[in-house]
């Protein structure tokens, strides 16, 4: 059954929506967050497990003081304070995949608080950009759970499952929480700026280099609490907590959606249930999860296994001094030093390739041959098959490659292209390919000269036309020299020459 | 010929060194020894005779090579059930945990390992630690080896009456409210709780994380002492462990000179409201440590009435907690509820959790998720930690006056089976003198100190020392042994009755 939904404009000229994220980060250190089993994604089920992270009787936890410091360098690039003494908690609560069956998590005494993220969506005028201020509440550290596996339904989900597999090699991996305040203000523009917000941050978190990030791994995970208030009130509509969101497309929408939903009810007269939601990424919709009242009883109290964390003043200034670039003065410089339009930068942006460039560039690519090349062929490739750019063949170094060969006048734009394929299709680098499959510019003026003179003698009316300065008819001219010549030839000498015969 | 299990840790260690006799022949004799006594004790719930032979010959062959060997390697011992024994099963004296075979070792019982110390098998005790009896224990009781129609203290009556009874010359306890002194106390044996972190945890199952403390249960000071240095130290396993040298308790132990030292006597923990004969006692040797040099200052430590209070609801709050893990899935018990064709996960859970847990652990888990639950935490959890830290203050007040403070270690004497079993009140206060000691993380030891007027049975005398300052418990301990086997003539054991069984037969 599907809820009712109203039109979102509809929705947004009668309530105003607050929202805040929940995001999950899971850490890349090479341990888990309480003993030395190896975090490593998609191995063999219960490889990775010992007396500690199975929670067996008598095993006690011990801090990984790796990720307090990656907790403290994401706090800090949070514009967090850093709390100088603070607590693990355990959270009591019955959760199959738990094998404690409770939490370590931090409660009342998070590492990192109160900080920000500046957010740059298009402005609203359609020029440039804006900037928009999330307010974070704190970033906590705590460890994950493992992972279950129902077996024998249809659907994989524990409705319809003959029985449950557990596999606790997730369990105690570090995660990072971070919280946000309230976010009020965003008006309609709340699913952009909720993508928008989870795309800045897991960018910073990727700067860091504290996680993959990859959320189709679930190694980032989103919470999204919505709810609504009527315009020009103040006081906090009933919330909902849609569970799990994991791509920045499916952010933008479930809130979408959330609004259209919580507005049809309230139209209706009716009242938002406090609860958590699924998200169905196949049908765009949300279902209703378990009632959640406000203060879940988790019993928190101080992990007494564990002793406090109290990260020394010296550290915390020496860990800030290992952030990096904040990502967004990043790409400011970036634009300037490689002198791309703000459409050009944005593209490079949507498809994720800054990096790329970045790399590429310092490799020796010119920045519009690298820009050319990772936004254009790539990317589109990549779209199509469903892929991230830096999932081909193709690295930094090889698109530098590539450009130099394009810019030494080796290959024309068709035959470099013919090349990435090659180089897609591993058959190697650039210059290999080139190589292997015998692409190279006709460099011997003589053969272009003969090519020239041939076409001009089999296309008189068009060198007629040349002659009596139409010169764009030179055009045709080139084509058929390039066909002369397979392909091999460099068009721009072609044209010189041609108008040097025709006209000079 | 020689009675191996008469000896102490220290006698038959010099035995082994001198090559008198060999691990396996002293190995053997405790094993006979608990062949022929235990049917009457009930001290063990496993006794892995092939275990620990086979690691009486290894230390045996190491010595015959010639190989460097720690003080006490080649001395049997036996371990409490709570704690996890690699291939042993390990229960906790729970139903729950029946038939858990752990995969692993306790530290404490690696270092027992490293040091060549064949390990006898398990000792009984209170389930998960809970009681001050071991009536609580769902295997049956254990017997006070002094009258075995009484108790012999708890939780850990097992390793206490295992060692008074001579079937083993050393026990490891663990002490979360006073569960290695209160029972050392009642069966005339040397109980030691170090400071909090001066013996891993791991591999202990937890009753109370923040309380609980492994310790050695011994028949003489200096065997304790020597125990202590086995499995003292830092363990990187266990974040909550002090990163210390040990401190020089055997240094302590062999020297036991109190001259000049100040005794601090506790009021209100000094002889009011405990069992006449139990009061005596204790005057009677503070006077002993004061004919030895030391000085008498009586001290006040308001805060210790109400840590009774506090400590039962910290311990059950944490308890609640650490005990969640037991629900059927993966160890231990799992129960199908009745007449429930295809039961869900939380019914087997419930049924489990109803068979395997005694009557105990519901009570305390009943009551520490209530002191914990969202309303409760600030008037109840909340208000147990300020104690807590008051209890602290009054200890530290107390100690820059004194060395080290002294009471009796439990109120009564041995009292009988099932007695207070329908009192939980009043099995709590037999904890009374012990549980601050465990909310400040001091050390604290409990040594015998005499046979009580009225009815003959042991009597202990406890002494605290600032934390880390272990040192101190073995330093006043061993004066006051040494002036109570002046006065007797003898420890005070060799005065136990001797026990039915084949040996006696």
């Amino acid at each position: 059954m599907t809820d009712a939904v109203i039109d979102y404009d509809e929705a947004l000229a009668t309530y105003d929506p607050v929202m805040g994220f929940e995001v999950h980060v899971e850490l890349n250190t090479d341990t888990k967050m309480f003993c030395g089993c190896a975090t490593v994604f998609g191995a063999e089920p219960n490889s990775h497990v010992c007396p500690v992270c199975l929670g067996l009787p008598g095993a006690l936890p011990v801090v990984n003081g790796k990720a307090v410091e990656s907790a403290i360098r994401l706090g800090l690039a949070l514009g967090c304070d850093i709390a100088s003494w603070c607590r693990f908690a355990r959270k009591n609560y019955f959760y199959p995949d738990m094998p404690k069956n409770f939490q370590t998590s931090q409660y009342d005494e998070p590492i990192c608080f109160d900080g920000h993220l500046d957010v740059e969506i298009p402005a609203a005028s359609g020029e440039g950009t804006e900037t928009f201020r999330v307010e974070i509440e704190r970033a906590h550290m705590e460890e994950d759970t493992g992972k279950s596996l129902h077996v024998g339904g249809a659907t994989g989900r524990i409705q319809g499952a003959e029985y449950s597999l557990v596999d606790f090699n997730r369990a105690g991996i570090p995660l990072i929480e971070i919280v946000t305040k309230p976010i009020e203000g965003a008006g309609d523009r709340a699913p952009e700026i909720a993508k928008a917000y989870v795309a800045t941050l897991r960018d910073l978190v990727k700067a860091l280099g504290i996680s993959d990030v990859k959320m189709e791994q679930g190694s980032v995970r989103c919470d999204a609490n919505v709810s609504l208030r009527p315009i020009g009130t103040e006081k906090l509509g009933t919330r909902t907590e849609t569970k799990n969101v994991n791509s920045l497309r499916s952010i933008e929408r479930a809130v979408r959606y959330e609004i259209s939903r919580q507005a049809a009810i309230l139209d209706g007269g009716g009242s938002i249930t406090q609860e958590t939601r699924h998200w169905h990424e196949d049908t765009g919709v949300t279902t209703a999860g378990r009632p959640k009242s406000d203060a879940d009883d988790y019993r928190y109290f101080p992990e007494p296994d564990l002793v406090p964390v109290a990260p020394a003043a010296e550290l915390v200034e020496e860990l800030r001094g290992t952030l990096p670039e904040p990502p967004a003065q990043r790409r400011k410089r970036l634009q300037s030093d490689w002198g791309y339009s703000d459409l050009e930068m944005r593209d490079v942006i949507n498809a994720g390739a800054i990096d790329l460039i970045d790399e590429s560039v310092a490799a020796g690519a010119t920045p519009a041959g690298a820009r050319k090349w990772w936004t254009g062929e790539l990317a589109r490739r990549a779209n199509v098959e469903g892929k991230a750019i830096d999932e081909f063949n193709v690295t930094p170094a090889y698109v530098a490659e590539l450009d130099g060969l394009v810019k030494g006048g080796r290959l024309n734009d068709s035959m470099a292209r013919q090349v990435l394929e090659g180089v897609i299709d591993g058959e190697g680098s650039p210059t290999q390919v080139a190589d292997a499959r015998g692409l190279e510019l006709v460099q011997d003026d003589g053969a272009l000269e003969a090519a020239v003179d041939k076409v001009i003698a089999a296309n008189e009316a068009i060198a007629a036309k040349v002659r009596d300065g139409k010169l764009n008819a030179a055009g045709a001219l080139i084509g058929q020299v390039m066909k002369e010549l397979k392909g091999q030839a460099d068009a721009a000498k072609a044209r010189e020459l041609i108008l040097a015969k025709l006209t000079g | 010929m020689t009675d191996y299990t008469r000896m102490t840790a220290a006698e038959i260690a010099a035995a082994l060194a001198s090559g008198d006799t060999t691990s396996v022949e002293v190995t053997q004799a405790h094993l006979d020894r608990i062949a022929d006594v235990d049917g009457d004790i009930h001290a063990f719930l496993q006794v892995d005779a092939e275990g620990a032979l086979a690691a009486a010959k290894a230390v045996d062959d190491a010595r015959a090579a010639g190989e460097q060997l720690g003080a006490l390697a080649g001395v049997p011992i036996a371990v409490k059930d709570i704690l996890a024994t690699k291939g042993l099963e390990t229960t906790a004296g729970s139903k729950i945990l029946e038939g858990w075979i752990p995969p692993y070792d306790a530290t404490v019982v690696s270092k027992l390992r490293a040091a060549g110390m064949p390990i006898l098998g398990k000792t009984n005790m209170d389930e998960f630690a809970m009681g001050s009896s071991t009536e609580h224990s769902a295997y049956g009781p254990t017997r006070n080896p002094w009258d075995p129609e009484r108790i012999p203290g708890g939780s850990g009556g097992g390793s206490a009456a295992a060692v008074a009874a001579f079937e083993a010359p050393l026990a490891i306890g663990t002490d979360t409210g006073g569960s290695i002194r209160q029972p050392a106390s009642v069966t005339g044996t040397v109980g030691t709780k170090p400071t909090y972190g001066g013996v891993s945890r791991y591999g202990i199952i937890a009753l109370a994380s923040s309380l609980d403390q492994a310790g050695p249960c011994t028949r003489s000071v200096l065997d304790a002492a020597l125990l202590h240095e086995v499995i003292g130290g830092h363990d990187v396993m266990d974040s909550t462990s002090i990163d210390a040298p040990v401190p020089p308790v055997v240094e302590a132990a062999r020297r036991g000179d109190v001259s000049g030292m100040k005794i601090g006597v506790i009021k209100g923990i000094s002889g009011e409201g405990f069992q006449p004969g139990v009061k005596q006692l204790f005057d009677e040797s503070v006077q002993l440590l004061v004919d030895r040099g030391a000085s008498v200052v009586e001290v006040e430590c308001p805060s210790f009435e109400k840590g009774l209070a506090a400590y039962y609801l910290i311990m059950p709050s944490e308890a609640s907690s650490n005990l969640a893990r037991y629900d059927a899935m993966r160890y231990g018990l799992r129960v199908g509820p009745e007449g429930v064709d295809s039961p869900s996960a939380e019914q087997v859970m419930a049924a489990t959790r109803e068979a395997g847990f005694g009557d105990e652990v519901k009570r305390r888990v009943i009551l520490g998720t209530y002191a914990l639950s969202a309303g409760y935490y600030d008037a109840y959890y909340g208000q147990a930690q300020k104690v807590r830290t008051l209890i602290a203050r009054d200890f530290a007040a107390a100690y820059e006056k004194v060395d080290v403070l002294v009471t009796p270690t439990a109120p009564t004497t041995a009292f009988k089976l099932g007695e207070k079993l329908d009192d939980p009140m009043a099995m709590y206060l037999n904890d009374v003198a012990t549980i601050p000691a465990n909310l400040a993380g001091v050390p604290g030891m409990s040594i015998p100190n005499g046979l009580a007027a009225e009815d003959g049975l042991p009597s202990g005398f406890q002494i605290l020392a600032p934390a880390t300052k272990d040192e101190r418990l073995y330093e006043v301990a061993a004066a006051l042994e040494a002036a109570l086997h002046d006065k007797w003539g003898a420890p005070i054991l060799a005065q136990a009755p001797a026990l039915a069984g084949k040996a006696a037969g």
